[in-house]
């Protein structure tokens, strides 16, 4: 198994530490990862995006211009990387303050009103969770509990009480994900 | 030959000088402040635990003469590397010895930066307002009018700056604890030398903070004198801009 | 137990040094690496294991630093980035003619001048061809990936040590900024003082005791002759350092027709390179040298022999390229392929070129 992810949105969304739970999850199930982030100066306040690799096996290039999943956060991301996504694999996004909706035909296409659902929830903070609550229902590939680790790992002990709460977003993001279009 | 015993012995080179001759030209005041140097680790009984610093400069080869362990510095570095081996080995006296184009021109930032950080060091500024080693270049301390090889006709505080007081400002500096200047062409003035220089090493190793000595020096090379005649001309020019005495005691500015 | 994290590059570099008994590290912030610094500050190895840290004034103040504390036989670091490390070149003299162990960390970005932030590896020539002036050479070793980044920094301090050579460890922004999974080497004890003196004190400046001459380091002799001497002793070492500290990794070379030779953040896009190739039934292998001083010469020569050609890949206009021709001795072709000022390569975009040089 290799699964190749880019996670892309606004700097703020959580878009790298999402990144990292997953990294992290990975590591608890003994697989090989690697988080590679466009660090520089889209970091400040403009786009943030990281590339995940998941996988059985080493892991060779960090880099990639095709991806198995893109997760995508707002419309610049939309733009630059629906086009990445490989022939069958996964457009996961948050119809939130997009306007020009995926296109393609040949990809499997999902969407998660993550921002409205932690609103609601009342976890503006734990957005990116939901996101991954949704993914993680698409490709279970790595166990919830294994998560529940991870985010141990890469918060402080001082956050540690919050991770309930994440939990909480983790699940309701798997109950409200949507299949859009499937691919053809 | 009868007067040569062991009972008439009044003064002898301490073996923390080494045999070799000293490079300095005849006249240099390098030399007697290399000895008053030796002579103080000697007193406190503290050869085996220091490690000098050479500069860049006339005194680049002063490993020559320190018969210690010693480390040869880039051009103003000194310094820096005091830093480090201070930090590495805190039970240690650790100086350097840098003149006036080494510690106020190229190495100012570390200069600076090792007082302000409070280093517990000792630094030894031997100021001759000129560059000597190449040949009597100005120096960032050389005085206003006094001509030099690259201020022939005398330096024009106007497009050349002005000379830099060094000591008065870094004795501003918090980390700095001791601060004193001094000269070494008369007796009276080496006793006094030796003593800042002990009070110096003393302060520093007891973690006090920076500890730093100017020794205003004659450089009749370059100043294109005669060794007698170039002290006078410290005297009556040197002096007056560079005022010899302790500037900081105590971690305290003296007020004159 | 082995413990594994998920760390950056960076991170993986900070906590080996202190893993195997570093003494003391001293830079200065610059992007795409300040997590070293970080690291250390965070971590506060001096209550962990006596190493201590600074924040130096500048790369100048920060390399100079290393020089004073290797003079006394401590094992000392620094890091720093592309511009950083151009102003360390003079210090990197002193420490080679000196004969100083000590580790130099560069994750390169984007030049000429400040450049930029993004990872390239366009600083090849100055790290193994001599970036400060004198004839030196430095251990020149490339991580390809975070847990190499770990492990090559214990390498190279025992490089450092056993040859009495700075070594550089030649990182790039996006091995430093990536985090990957590492399995952390067991902390590992510092020298005490007594031990520094019985092991280096034969030449470490450690305070003159009576039982012995006072030691001197230093870089300058005004003898020409005796200075002539100095080189051909080092130069000695430099041999023996190729004789015996060469490492390169082959990945699919054996049957392959064509090889692609990279390293660091290119050697990992080119593995994938060679998997689409063979996808397409096309053989290449990929070799990549992991120190790039001493370069694996004879291994190259050997490709002049039994491949077809060589596509060199970097992060670069073109710079280790000529190594590998000076070996091939115009045997096969070798092409570069190159994006530089921060642009990374591709996998794809290699193969393309790879097709249109070679196919």
């Amino acid at each position: 198994m290799t699964e190749e992810i880019i996670i892309a949105g606004f700097g703020g969304q959580g878009v790298l530490s999402m990144g990292k739970i997953l990294a992290y999850s990975g590591i608890m199930q003994d697989q090989e990862v690697s988080w590679m982030p466009a660090y520089g100066p889209e970091m400040r306040g403009g786009t943030a995006n990281v590339t995940v690799i998941l996988s059985d096996d080493r892991i060779n290039s960090p880099v990639l211009n095709a991806y198995d999943t893109a997760i995508i956060l707002n419309q610049q991301s939309m733009d630059k990387f629906e086009e990445t996504v490989k022939p069958g694999g996964v457009l996961l996004y948050d119809p939130n303050g997009i306007m020009k909706h995926p296109t393609r035909t040949d990809i499997n296409i999902f969407q998660v009103e993550a921002a409205a659902e932690a609103a609601r929830l009342k976890v503006g903070k734990s957005f990116n969770m939901v996101v991954l609550g949704a993914y993680l229902k698409i490709k279970p590939i790595v166990e919830l509990e294994n998560v529940i680790k991870g985010l141990k790992k890469s918060l402080p002990e001082r956050y540690h009480h919050l991770i309930p709460m994440n939990e909480t977003a983790i699940e309701s993001g798997q109950k409200i994900v949507k299949e859009i279009q499937k691919a053809k | 030959m009868e007067i040569i015993k062991a009972e008439n012995l009044v003064y002898k080179k301490t073996s923390s000088m080494t045999d070799k001759e000293l490079s300095y030209c005849p006249g240099c005041g390098h030399g007697t402040a290399h000895r008053i140097t030796m002579e103080v680790l000697d007193d406190l009984d503290a050869i085996k635990d220091t490690i000098g610093i050479a500069p860049v400069g006339c005194s680049v080869l002063a490993y020559e003469f320190m018969n210690i362990d010693m480390q040869q510095a880039a051009h103003g570095r000194a310094p820096a590397l005091a830093t480090a081996v201070k930090r590495l080995w805190p039970s240690k006296h650790v100086f350097t010895y840098q003149g006036d184009g080494d510690l106020a021109a190229i190495g100012t930032a570390e200069t600076i930066h090792a007082c302000n950080r409070g280093e517990n060091i000792v630094i030894i500024f031997v100021n001759n307002g000129i560059y000597g080693m190449t040949g009597g270049q100005m120096a960032p301390t050389t005085l206003p009018q006094m001509k030099s090889s690259t201020s022939p006709n005398g330096r024009d505080v106007g497009t050349m700056g002005h000379p830099l007081k060094m000591t008065e400002l870094i004795a501003q500096l918090p980390g700095v604890h001791f601060v004193s200047r001094q000269a070494v062409h008369t007796p009276g003035g080496v006793r006094k030398a030796k003593k800042a220089i002990r009070k110096a090493f003393e302060q520093s190793y007891e973690n006090k903070g920076l500890c730093f000595v100017e020794i205003v020096s004659n450089c009749n090379s370059g100043w294109k004198m005669e060794p007698r005649a170039s002290n006078v001309w410290m005297e009556e020019n040197m002096f007056p801009y560079y005022p010899l005495g302790d500037i900081k005691v105590d971690g305290e500015l003296v007020s004159k | 137990m082995k413990e594994l994290r998920l760390m950056k590059g960076n991170e993986a570099m900070a906590e080996a040094a202190i893993r195997c008994g570093a003494d003391g590290y001293f830079g200065y912030p610059i992007t795409p690496q300040s997590e070293v610094l970080e690291y250390f500050m965070a971590e506060e190895p001096w209550n962990r294991t006596g190493m201590i840290v600074l924040q130096a004034e500048s790369e100048i103040a920060a390399i100079n630093m290393i020089y004073g504390g290797a003079s006394t036989g401590k094992k000392v670091l620094t890091s720093s980035s592309s511009p950083g490390i151009s102003l360390k070149q003079e210090g990197l003299s002193y420490l080679a003619g000196a004969e100083l162990p000590c580790v130099v960390i560069n994750v390169v970005r984007g030049g000429p001048g400040l450049g930029d932030i993004q990872p390239a590896q366009s600083d090849y020539f100055q790290s193994v061809k001599g970036g400060g002036h004198g004839d030196y050479k430095l251990f020149v070793i490339a991580p390809s990936s975070v847990q190499e980044s770990a492990d090559f920094v214990k390498k190279s301090f025992d490089i450092a040590f056993k040859y009495r050579i700075p070594a550089l460890i030649l990182s790039d922004g996006a091995i430093g900024q990536m985090m990957e999974k590492v399995e952390l080497f067991e902390q590992e004890e510092r020298l005490t003082d007594e031990q520094v003196i019985e092991k280096y004190g034969s030449w470490a400046t450690t305070g003159k005791t009576a039982d012995r001459e006072r030691n001197i380091i230093t870089s300058l002799d005004l003898i020409p002759e005796r200075l002539e001497d100095h080189n051909k002793h080092l130069q000695a070492k430099y041999a023996e350092i190729e004789a015996n500290e060469i490492m390169f990794e082959e990945i699919n070379c054996e049957d392959a027709e064509h090889i692609i030779v990279a390293y660091g953040t290119s050697a990992r896009i080119c593995q994938k390179t060679v998997q689409l190739a063979r996808e397409k039934g096309i053989k290449l292998g990929l070799m990549r040298p992991i120190t790039l001083w001493p370069f694996p010469k004879a291994k190259i020569a050997e490709y002049g022999e039994t491949k077809k050609g060589i596509l060199v890949v970097e992060m670069s206009e073109g710079q280790m390229i000529e190594d590998v021709q000076l070996n091939l001795n115009g045997k096969i072709p070798a092409i570069h392929f190159g994006r530089s000022g921060g642009v990374i390569p591709t996998p794809d975009e290699v193969l393309i070129a790879f097709e249109k040089h070679f196919m």
